[in-house]
Formats: C-alpha cells, sequence, structure tokens
C-alpha cells in the first residue's frame, strides 16, 4: 500500500532500554518541546479588536439600498422571496400616497421588509433576483441575540441610513461582470 | 515578655499569609498564561490589561456559586475536609526561612516566623495531614468517584511520601541539621546541596508533583476517569478551597525545594557586592522567590508537557523505581561520609 506520509512507525511490544526506563532523557525531550512553543508566535485572533481580512464580496447582513434622492429602492415586487431558498424573506406592498415621491422610487413600495436572519443561509440569491439593486449583502456580521424574536430584521435595520455620509457601501460586491450584466437595456429604467 | 518580638512576629506572620495567598491566586493566573502559551494560544486577556485581574475575577465567581451540600453527604466532614486542606496548606509556611536577619531600631530580627530545630519534620507533618483533607472530603460526599479519588490519594501519599523522607534523610546525613534555618546556612557560597545530593535532588521533586497531586501524578482528580475525583461534589468555594490549597501547596512544595536543594535566600557572589546587611536580607528574599517562582514555573511546565500516569504504572514507580533509589542513594552518602568524611 502506498503510504500517505512519511511518519509512519510499526509497533512493537519491545522491551524498554534502561534509558526509555528512566524516563528522564524523554521527559526533558518532551520539555524541549513544550518550551519552543511556549516562544511560538501565538495564533489566536483577539476577536473583536482584530479582525481576519474579509473576501471582497463576503455575505453578511443584508441592506436595503436608497438611491441618490434618499428614496426607498424597493418596489415590493417579490422576486427577491421567490428566489430565497430558505424562504427567509417575507414583505407586505403598500401603493404610494401622493406627497410621498421623496421617500419612495416606485408607485409601488414594501410597507414591511422582514428577513429571518435564523432562515437565511447568506447565498445571495435575493440579491440577484433584485430588478431594482435594492437589496444587497454587506460585509457586515448579523450580531447574536439571547433570543429568537430580534433576529427577524426588520426595514428599521435594513434599510440603510438616509445620511448621505452613513450610506452602506456595497460598490465592493458589484464585480465587473455584475456590472456589465446590469449595463443591459432591459433595466435601463432602473439607473 | 518580649513585646517588640511578638508585634514583629504577628506582622511578618501577617505578611507570609498574605504572600502565600496572593501567590497561589496568581498561580491559577500563571497556570492558565503557561498551558496558554505551550498550545500557542494567549490565555487570559480580558480581565485587566494583561488580563491581571482574572484571579479576583475567578475568586468572586467562586464565591457567587450556589453551595450545595449532597443530601446523603456527611455535613460537618463535608465542610471539614476542605477547611483542613487549606490549613495545613498554609500552616506549612511557618518553619520555611525567606531571608536573613533584618536589623531594625538596632535589634536583629530574622526573617522566619519558627526557627523548629526538626524544620523538616514539621513540613512532613503538615503535608501528611493535608492528604486528611481529601481523604476525608472525598469520604464524606458520600460518591463513589469521590471516594476512589481519596483512596487514589490516600495511597499515592502513603507510597510517596516513604520515597521523599527518604531523599530527605540522605540530605541529613549531608547537612547533619533538621532545621532549614542551619540547612540554608550550610549552603552559603555556592554549596547549594543539589550539588552535593542530585539523586536525591530528583526523588524529591518527582515526589512533590505527587505530593501536590499534580501532573503527571493527578490521579485523585483525574478527570478522564473519575469525573472530578475527590471534589467531584463540591461546589462554590468548598470547590475554591480544595484548588487554592492546591496552588498553596505548589507553592510551599517550591519554596521547600527551594530552601533545601537551591541554597535558600543565598545568591552566588552575595558577599562580593559591598552591601549594608538589610539590603542583603531583601536582595537575598528576592533571589528566594525568583528560586520559588522558576519552580512553579517548572510545575506548571511539567503539567503541560507530560501526560497522566496509569495507576499501575504510578505504584511501580513508587514501590519500584523511586523506593530503591532512595535507599541506595542513603547508603551510597553513608558510605561516603563513614569512610571519606570523617566529621
Amino acid at each position: 500500500m502506498q503510504q500517505l506520509t512519511n511518519r509512519s512507525k510499526v509497533v512493537s511490544d519491545k522491551k524498554m532500554t534502561f534509558l526509555e526506563k528512566i524516563y528522564l532523557p524523554a521527559i526533558v525531550k518532551g520539555m524541549a518541546i513544550t518550551l519552543k512553543h511556549f516562544f511560538r508566535k501565538k495564533s489566536t485572533i483577539s476577536y473583536p479588536e482584530q479582525t481576519r481580512p474579509f473576501s471582497e464580496i463576503y455575505r453578511g447582513q443584508h441592506v436595503l439600498k436608497r438611491d441618490d434622492l434618499g428614496r426607498e429602492r424597493c418596489t415590493a415586487c417579490g422576486l427577491c422571496a421567490v428566489a430565497c431558498p430558505a424562504e427567509a424573506i417575507t414583505m407586505i406592498s403598500a401603493e404610494r400616497k401622493p406627497g410621498e415621491e421623496n421617500l419612495y422610487r416606485e408607485e409601488k413600495y414594501a410597507s414591511t421588509y422582514e428577513i429571518n436572519m435564523l432562515r437565511c443561509i447568506f447565498c445571495g440569491d435575493c440579491e440577484e433576483a433584485c430588478p431594482k439593486e435594492a437589496i444587497f449583502l454587506t460585509d457586515r456580521i448579523v450580531a447574536s441575540e439571547y433570543k429568537r424574536d430580534p433576529f427577524v430584521y426588520g426595514k428599521d435595520i435594513l434599510v440603510e441610513p438616509l445620511d448621505p455620509n452613513k450610506r452602506i457601501d456595497v460598490s465592493k460586491r458589484q464585480t465587473e461582470s455584475v456590472l456589465k450584466f446590469k449595463q443591459n437595456k432591459r433595466f435601463a429604467h432602473n439607473k | 515578655m518580649d513585646w517588640t518580638l511578638y508585634i514583629y512576629k504577628t506582622i511578618f506572620l501577617f505578611i507570609i499569609l498574605l504572600v502565600t495567598l496572593v501567590v497561589a491566586m496568581y498561580s491559577t493566573y500563571g497556570e492558565r498564561k503557561v498551558a496558554a502559551f505551550m498550545q500557542d494560544r494567549r490565555g487570559p486577556n480580558r480581565a485587566g490589561p494583561f488580563g491581571l485581574l482574572q484571579p479576583l475575577a475567578d475568586g468572586v465567581k467562586m464565591f457567587m456559586k450556589e453551595e450545595i451540600i449532597p443530601l446523603s453527604a456527611n455535613r460537618v466532614l463535608f465542610i471539614l475536609g476542605p477547611s483542613i486542606a487549606m490549613t495545613t496548606a498554609l500552616l506549612t509556611g511557618v518553619v520555611i526561612p525567606w531571608g536573613g536577619n533584618l536589623t531594625i531600631g538596632g535589634r536583629e530580627f530574622s526573617m522566619q516566623i519558627a526557627d523548629l530545630n526538626i524544620g523538616i519534620l514539621y513540613v512532613f507533618a503538615m503535608v501528611s495531614i493535608g492528604v486528611y483533607g481529601i481523604m476525608i472530603g472525598g469520604w464524606a460526599s458520600n460518591n463513589k468517584y469521590a471516594l476512589y479519588g481519596s483512596i487514589r490519594a490516600a495511597s499515592q501519599m502513603i507510597s510517596y511520601e516513604l520515597a521523599m523522607g527518604m531523599a530527605i534523610v540522605a540530605l541529613v546525613i549531608t547537612t547533619g541539621s533538621l532545621s532549614l534555618h542551619e540547612i540554608v546556612q550550610q549552603q552559603h557560597g555556592m554549596h547549594w546541596n543539589v550539588f552535593y545530593q542530585p539523586l536525591g535532588f530528583l526523588l524529591f521533586l518527582t515526589c512533590a508533583f505527587a505530593e501536590t497531586n499534580r501532573a503527571p501524578f493527578d490521579l485523585p482528580e483525574c478527570e478522564t476517569e473519575l469525573v472530578g475525583g475527590y471534589h467531584t461534589e463540591y461546589s462554590s468555594m468548598k470547590l475554591g478551597f480544595y484548588l487554592f490549597a492546591e496552588y498553596i501547596n505548589m507553592f510551599i512544595s517550591s519554596a521547600v525545594i527551594a530552601t533545601v536543594y537551591f541554597g535558600g535566600y543565598n545568591m552566588p557572589f552575595i558577599d562580593q557586592l559591598g552591601l549594608s546587611p538589610n539590603a542583603l536580607t531583601l536582595l537575598g528574599t528576592a533571589f528566594f522567590f525568583m528560586k520559588i517562582f522558576f519552580f512553579i514555573f517548572l510545575f506548571m511546565w511539567v503539567r503541560w508537557t507530560l501526560p497522566r500516569f496509569r495507576y499501575d504504572q504510578l505504584m511501580n514507580l513508587g514501590w519500584k523505581g523511586l523506593i530503591p533509589l532512595a535507599m541506595f542513594n542513603i547508603v551510597a552518602t553513608g558510605v561516603y561520609y563513614y569512610f571519606f568524611e570523617l566529621t
């Protein structure tokens, strides 16, 4: 049989030699190994202060984007909910009343939009399904909670803040191929 | 009545008690740090800078935990067990010479609480009583694992105390005194006993590991076989007392090893420094504590290197390995002193 490593040793139950019997050489050898590890670089990453570098296209907590004028992009078409393999997304649509044009970009909008973060598998299909470029996954981590209820994120958490300085940057998620795909004339209305 | 002496002794007693407790407290921290470092981890570093407040947090945790006394346990003995363990652990520090003489206001004060002329025997006596704490605690719990743990502790202590005593007998042949103060005095300069009794030192060290129930001889509390060993049923600060007693024992054992074999508070080239006597004494004490800390580190180093012995291996090593070696050591020392160094 082909050996996987060159470290395997044939086991035998031969009598221990005198040096092995007094244990001391083996103990000293073992202690030298542990002492070597004592001064070795630690492999721990002290998490809240240090983080591992995230992938450019990390798929974390979702964001519902606003457009340049601060209007919600989502039109509550439900395609994300349909695309979702975990059935984590629910929404209720409503009609935009006159005078609300500065709040919602489309005539129909989502009055509630909820993602159950315990069901979500962060596959990114919602993002792909969205015709309005309204939902994106970001490199933010979903915070832990003590109970289940708070994991159902509503619009208060998902929609990005109005303040232009506090907008969530999703440009990293839009790779070249995505941008190219979005050049398609069919989505021209979505500018 | 010599009141200044009494006041000095009382104050000194409290200082030693405090130092013992603090060192034991920070041994728990050191243990976790050493363990972590040897496993390429960082260890506790959240409570305070470098995690230095971790022992305090652990203590608070221990006190806040629910105190459970099993219904079928013997209540009196159940409480007596950890008390004995803790008390005897603390008592041993009395005879250890922590330093030379301090001159305060023209009077000389010894940095040793009691200079018993049988200091070593006193240490042995206290260590032997310490096993009662474990025995009583394990038996009173009315739990088979606890009982197993305490039986193991008892037989282990008896086996290893023999070898330990014999190692000391050989040492006493070379020193001619049982007083720890005198043994330290004789080691002035670089005449450390470890150079005259290397085998005895190895035996003593091995037995010290067994006496303090530390790995690789921690069979009384062997988690993998006996749940928690003798302290299975203990919770809250009574458990804390047992764990704390182990660390105090470790500190005291290190102190005894440093005193008996490594020259105590003597340090090399101390006569050439030309300092005042008080400064020399304090320097010696500092050096003594450095030795102690080294041995505490050695205890931890061994613990995180070696796996636990199997019980029959432990008994084999004790009865067939260490005791014959200790006897040989006595005979060899005796022969040497009888024929070559007639005193």
